[in-house]
């Protein structure tokens, strides 16, 4: 059932990961762009402990914890750049 | 063990002036003379061992690998040496006593005399090739500093960067000669490579070997054509001349040929060359010496040809013409220390060296004029003085040669002709200065200088005379001595004054009569050759060296064209064509371990992988959305990361990604945000084929590399993380403790990129643009409210996640290394939340200190070990107890991982947050047009502080 499962949200993640690809390509907006990368980091972190379960080991965690922790820094840096150019002001 | 102290103590020497030099000259005089004293002395105590025929050496291996040993020996040369090196040296501190002016600052002229005296005194006794290689160095070095050491004139600075130059490149020669040399021996030591004459000579390398040492020599021994350094480094004070070019230096080229005789001489290119090359030095030094009108350029010169006859007499070597050799250098250090030094007190009575507004000065300086003409006779080789003797035995040696074969009679002609020059310059230089009424008037009044100036002159001119008058009393014993280290065994002989009428006392007879003719008819000579346009050496030399330069500029022109793109082009077209190679090389692509298995998610993986790359190329023109493009790459390096279960990479990727964004973003904001389009078609094709063809290749070698089983050295590692060093996380052990060596280099080399990175920004300031490239104002939210709570609330959270990674490292994935960066990005998120100012009221301290503190921990933790008797960088371990938190291990890698962590973090910071604070306090307060901000820019700019 787990395995059944899991194979089901693998699939659909990674399709969110392809659509978050096209996105980020096709644009239009930069916000639409920075949107779409913000939403890949997302998904990695889905990715990533959907790997854990599915390979079952923990080792995957921090990698997990580090991108929802600091993933979203490049956003900001970038939503920083876009607004004030200056993003260290 | 003496034999160390006697090389030592003039190297501590070195220090004695520089500590001293406060307590006024005498006191550093005296002080400085002590330690050479005491060398002296040492030296002189092991006569008596060094008589009965001991053999006196003295080996500490130093670096073998390199066969270097610190290794001297004490044997007759090295005794005839070190008493003229010493000895003389004493007198040289004396007479630089009085020589140098009241300003002059003495410490530094007595240490670099020390240090000179200190390389003269290795080579001397130097028992390795290697080490006498270093020492000549030194020689040229400190030989340098001496000539230069009056650096405010002109022609001291150049003599002295000639002088190095020339021996500076004789003494690489030198050193490619000596390991020849000890190749062919099979060994470095001394008395090994002396004692492989025979097959040293049937080596085939021996004419390539002989011609590199025999480079060496006589650049140092300003042999022709090698000649030219010596007049120019006349610009030395008259003590350094003295010393360097009578007793010392000059006659390390000498030296190095006594040395290194029985080992190298013996064949017939020895015989011919050298013998050679001295008769020419000679006679080419002796007519110039005959031509100069400048006091020292005249000694200069007899130097020069005075070297030129030791020189032959080496090469005819012969055991009576080896004799002969030593007993010269003997009497040439004596009789011309005696005459620089003369010409000092000359030039510093008088205050000037021209010939021509010196004359008549026997009358202001009766006893300078006496010593001056007694030594001059000994340069002349007037009966009963020492140079007689030395130049009696080179005529007969030069009869008895054959080394010239059917055209030996010319070796006793020219040295005839040699003797008359000598003979007819050693007056010149007398009765020019003293006796000759002075066409012009000196600069000063003359008047004798004080008596103990003069002192070191007295000795040396008694010692020529007494030498002269009892040969057999006084240079027998160490003569013997010295011939016998060279030749390798006793030789018998007599030294006398009187030998009855023969051949060579009618040769010195001849010279002595013509000579004084060549005086007499002088005029004529000189207006003779007048004719002819001189050479200026050193503008020649100039001229070369500039050339030389002029040549490697345009090379280094033609290699570096400054293209970025030309340079990474070759480069991978070196990786191509190298790689390629590797691949056609192999039978099959696929190797025995085949294809791992695959997934979908894998492959989907690998696709969005290679999207990414292709699209940060594709779009490089629209610099952020190529960045975006990269940042997409990152991830899914990271993602595969984990995936192939490599947590730490994946863990330092994710939060180098962060930190890359971060940077990139801050210079982005000051380049275009388009590139404009740059490149033709044709070269788009060029890149793109280039490119594309290496990238296949690398990904055949990945594949080929990755579907074998290859012996890898992980397995390892893996092994010995555990017992050796006491994590589990492999990865981690590797970095503090296997290869902690490395770490420690690449965080020095961060911190100091860092500190680089803070200089190069420090006082720069950047007008910003006051728009965004499509023309859109800034927003004037500065600090959005959301942001702003956010990064309150992640730092603690961040600095907890990097205080449990930092901890747990050494046995699970994470580790200083990722732990500095989770902690650089959450303090550089503040920056960016709330601004420089915010951040800086808060982190009061400075980040390079933090950064330097970082690499000093990680270095003394490697120090400590050291401490318990291990290797630099060994870690150790333990296990503890404490009550709640139960058993736990502390490493000492964990005070190193401590290291690294604030070496990044202090980096990190340094480089962010100073390229942030580029633009701080210029932003544009009102918007206003394009122009009117350029203005403004160029205002703000002008006014700050430089």
């Amino acid at each position: 059932m787990l395995s059944t499962a899991l194979y089901v949200t693998l699939a659909l993640v990674v399709m969110a990961l392809l659509m978050n690809l096209y996105r980020l390509t096709i644009g239009p907006s930069l916000p639409d762009r920075v949107l779409a990368l913000d939403t890949m980091y997302v998904n990695s972190i889905a990715l990533i402990v959907l790997l854990g379960l599915w390979l079952n080991s923990k080792t995957y965690f921090e990698s997990a914890l580090l991108i929802a922790m600091l993933g979203f820094i490049s956003t900001v840096a970038v939503c920083k750049y876009i607004l004030r150019g200056d993003i260290i002001e | 063990m003496t034999l160390l102290w006697i090389a030592l103590l003039p190297l501590l020497g070195v220090l004695v002036p520089a500590l001293t030099a406060q307590r006024g000259r005498s006191f550093c005089s005296l002080a400085t003379a002590v330690l050479p004293a005491t060398a002296l002395v040492m030296t002189l105590l092991n006569v008596p061992a060094l008589l009965d025929g001991e053999q006196l050496r003295f080996s500490v291996t130093w670096m073998p690998e390199l066969a270097l040993d610190l290794a001297f020996r004490l044997d007759g040369l090295s005794l005839l040496f070190n008493l003229l090196i010493l000895g003389i040296g004493l007198l040289i501190i004396l007479y630089a006593h009085y020589y140098l002016a009241k300003d002059e600052p003495f410490g530094r002229f007595y240490a670099f005399l020390m240090l000179f005296m200190a390389s003269m005194v290795g080579i001397s006794m130097s028992d390795n090739l290697i080490l006498l290689w270093l020492f000549w160095e030194l020689t040229s070095l400190s030989s340098f500093l001496l000539i230069g050491y009056w650096s405010y004139r002109s022609d001291a600075r150049k003599g002295a960067r000639m002088a190095l130059t020339v021996t500076g490149a004789g003494g690489l020669a030198l050193l490619a000669g000596l390991l020849l040399l000890g190749d062919m021996a099979g060994s470095f030591n001394m008395g090994d490579v002396l004692a492989s004459g025979d097959v040293i000579l049937a080596d085939p390398r021996y004419p390539l070997m002989l011609g590199l040492v025999l480079l060496g020599a006589f650049t140092k021994s300003a042999q022709f054509p090698f000649h030219f350094w010596l007049p120019h480094a006349m610009a030395a004070p008259t003590p350094v001349s003295a010393y360097l070019h009578s007793a010392t230096m000059v006659k390390a080229g000498i030296f190095l040929m006594a040395r290194l005789h029985p080992a190298i001489a013996g064949s017939e290119l020895w015989s011919v060359v050298v013998s050679l090359v001295g008769i020419v030095t000679m006679l080419y030094g002796a007519w110039f010496a005959l031509m100069k009108t400048d006091l020292k350029g005249i000694l200069a010169f007899s130097t020069v040809s005075h070297l030129g006859l030791i020189t032959v007499l080496l090469g005819i070597g012969s055991p009576m013409a080896i004799l002969a050799a030593l007993f010269h250098i003997l009497n040439h250090a004596t009789f011309k220390a005696a005459l620089f030094m003369s010409a000092g007190i000359i030039d510093h009575e008088t205050g000037t060296r021209e010939l021509k507004q010196l004359g008549g000065l026997k009358k202001a300086m009766p006893v300078t004029a006496l010593l001056t003409t007694l030594a001059a006779a000994a340069m002349a080789g007037v009966p009963l003085f020492n140079g007689f003797l030395s130049k009696e035995m080179f005529f007969t040696e030069s009869l008895a040669t054959p080394v010239l074969g059917g055209v030996s009679w010319l070796l006793p002609a020219l040295a005839t002709l040699g003797g008359i020059l000598s003979v007819a310059y050693s007056l010149r230089l007398v009765h020019a200065v003293f006796f000759k009424p002075a066409r012009e008037e000196p600069p000063k009044t003359p008047h004798e200088p004080p008596h103990l100036m003069r002192l070191p002159v007295e000795i040396l001119v008694v010692l020529c005379v007494v030498v002269g008058l009892f040969p057999a009393f006084m240079a027998t014993g160490l003569l013997e001595l010295a011939s016998e280290a060279v030749i390798g065994s006793p030789l018998d002989f007599h030294l006398a004054i009187w030998h009855g009428v023969n051949l060579p006392l009618i040769m010195s007879l001849l010279a002595f009569v013509v000579g004084i003719a060549l005086y007499w008819r002088h005029g004529n000579v000189r207006r003779f050759t007048q004719q002819f346009a001189g050479i200026d050496a050193r503008r020649v030399f100039e001229r070369i060296l500039i050339s030389i330069g002029y040549r490697s500029e345009q090379l280094i022109a033609a290699l570096e064209g400054n293209s970025l793109q030309r340079y990474v082009g070759w480069l991978w077209l070196a990786a191509l064509v190298m790689g390629g190679i590797g691949l056609v090389q192999i039978t099959d692509l696929t190797g025995a371990a085949g294809n791992q298995p695959l997934d979908g998610i894998l492959i989907l993986g690998a696709v969005m992988l290679m999207f990414g790359g292709v699209a940060t190329a594709a779009t490089h023109r629209y610099r952020l959305i190529s960045l975006l493009m990269l940042s997409v790459v990152g991830l899914f390096v990271a993602l595969t990361f984990a995936r192939f279960s490599a947590p730490d990479l994946a863990l330092t990727q994710l939060s180098v990604e962060v930190v890359t964004m971060i940077l990139l973003m801050l210079a982005l904001f000051f380049l275009p945000q388009k590139t404009p389009r740059e490149s033709s078609p044709l070269r788009n094709v060029r890149d793109m084929l280039l490119a594309g063809t290496l990238g296949l290749v690398i990904a055949s070698l990945n594949y080929a590399v990755m579907t074998r089983d290859t012996l890898s050295i992980s397995s390892f590692f893996v092994e010995n993380s555990k017992p050796g060093g006491g994590g589990y996380n492999v990865v981690n052990v590797i970095l503090v403790d296997f290869r902690g060596f490395d770490t420690l280099g690449e965080i020095t080399v961060l911190a100091i990129a860092g500190l680089a990175i803070f200089k190069l920004l420090n006082r720069l300031r950047l007008f910003m643009p006051h728009s965004d490239g499509e023309g859109r104002v800034w927003s004037p939210d500065r600090y959005p409210a959301v942001l702003t709570s956010i990064s309150m609330t992640l730092l603690p959270l961040a600095l907890l996640v990097s205080a449990f990674i930092f901890l747990r490292g050494h046995n699970q994935p994470g580790g200083g290394f990722i732990a500095g960066l989770i902690t650089a990005v959450a303090l550089i998120l503040l920056y960016m939340a709330r601004g420089v100012a915010w951040a800086q009221e808060r982190l009061d301290f400075p980040f390079q200190p933090v950064a330097v503190i970082g690499v000093a921990v990680a270095t003394l933790t490697g120090l400590g070990s050291w401490l318990f008797g291990h290797p630099f960088l060994t870690s150790a371990f333990g296990y503890f107890s404490l009550p709640l938190i139960g058993t736990f291990e502390l490493a000492t890698a964990l005070l190193f991982d401590l290291g690294v962590y604030l070496a990044v973090v202090g980096a990190t910071l340094m480089i962010l947050a100073n390229l942030g604070k580029v633009t701080t306090a210029h932003r544009p307060v009102t918007e206003t047009s394009g122009k009117d901000t350029d203005a403004a820019a160029a205002t703000s700019s002008a006014k700050e502080p430089r």
